[in-house]
């Protein structure tokens, strides 16, 4: 029987991670918009008014979502760096680089749905207090990673760098859970009471269930899941990007290196 | 049209926000890929190869 991690060694070969994931991309994009366009109506015809949110609550199908992907993004930024740096595999930096600016873009919506939530529900777009700013700090955590990356012309050097950038700023995951709904691990002594906070805690994912009426779970669980399946086709579309790019450069290497050949030879005929 | 009642302008300003930044990011994802491929393509049609591949000629 063949090793399991041989194989999984194999299809994370650059060139055959090209020929699979075009497939794959397509049918996780189909399936995402699919799931996007059931989810979307749901939470538009579907899912009642909240008694407390009214109208608003729509925002949270768009929101929360954004909110999970903006941390997930980040967990796939730090896990692919640490592949980076302990296996040392190319595919690794390949798809840290790739997550960074989807999950920008994530981090982003989820602060300014956010605001807009806020605005009608606690009569202010912003405060600072600890889950929101806590998120801010994820986003300029992307947008620093992106700013260490590319201000260094040493591809590998800038790789290891961001890497390591990245898993330290891995502390700001638990921050943003904490910040809200504190931590209590009895067995380890560990008691964190929650920041006051404006920001209510979660609703879905609760280790007494979620507490959200089904008629709006649903959609809500539908769009989630959906936006998920966005974010690994783009994913996956910015990693064959990557992998191109590198193609591009050494290409591009090998004729400038042909070029000075060409030049020298040219220089002692002449 | 369905009615969003005295909120509307902030779910529909969510939405859009969404949307547009999401088709900004799928279009430079499929644009980038675009312009690497025929970059490619024009170096290769130059007899460009990289150092692991065995040259056409």
């Amino acid at each position: 029987m063949a090793n399991p991690l041989r194989q999984l060694e194999q299809l994370a070969n650059p060139a055959r991670f090209m020929s699979w994931s075009r497939p794959l991309m397509i049918a996780i994009a189909v399936l995402a918009a699919g799931l996007l366009s059931v989810g979307l109506y749901q939470a538009f015809f579907v899912a009642p008014e909240d008694y407390q949110q009214g109208q608003t609550v729509r925002i949270m199908f768009v929101h929360v979502p954004s909110a999970w992907l903006a941390m997930m993004g980040y967990g796939l930024v730090a896990l692919s760096s640490f592949g980076l740096l302990v296996f040392r595999h190319p595919l690794a930096d390949v798809s840290a680089k790739a997550a960074v600016p989807i999950g920008l873009a994530f981090t982003f919506l989820a602060l300014v749905t956010g605001s807009l939530w806020g605005k009608p529900m606690w009569g202010t777009y912003w405060v600072w207090d600890a889950r929101l700013t806590s998120v801010l700090v994820l986003f300029f955590m992307y947008l620093g990673l992106m700013a260490l990356r590319s201000s260094m012309d040493d591809e590998l050097l800038a790789s290891k760098l961001t890497a390591v950038l990245a898993i330290v700023g891995v502390v700001i995951l638990p921050f943003i859970k904490i910040s809200v709904e504190g931590l209590s691990i009895p067995w380890l002594g560990i008691e964190l009471p929650s920041w006051n906070t404006l920001h209510q805690p979660s609703s879905v994912m609760r280790s007494d269930g979620p507490k959200i009426h089904p008629s709006i779970l649903w959609p809500l669980l539908i769009c989630a899941l959906g936006f998920t399946l966005m974010f690994f086709a783009m994913h996956l579309k910015a990693m064959r990007n990557e992998i191109l790019r590198r193609r591009l450069n050494a290409m591009m290497q090998v004729q400038v290196q042909r070029a000075r050949r060409e030049d020298a030879t040219n220089e002692a005929q002449a | 049209m369905i009615d969003l009642g005295k909120h509307a302008v902030f779910i529909w300003a969510s939405y859009g926000i969404v949307a547009v930044v999401l088709t900004i990011l799928i279009g430079w994802l499929i644009g980038d890929g675009l312009r690497l491929k025929r970059r490619l393509g024009e170096l290769e049609a130059q007899g460009v190869t990289r150092r692991s591949q065995t040259p056409d000629t």
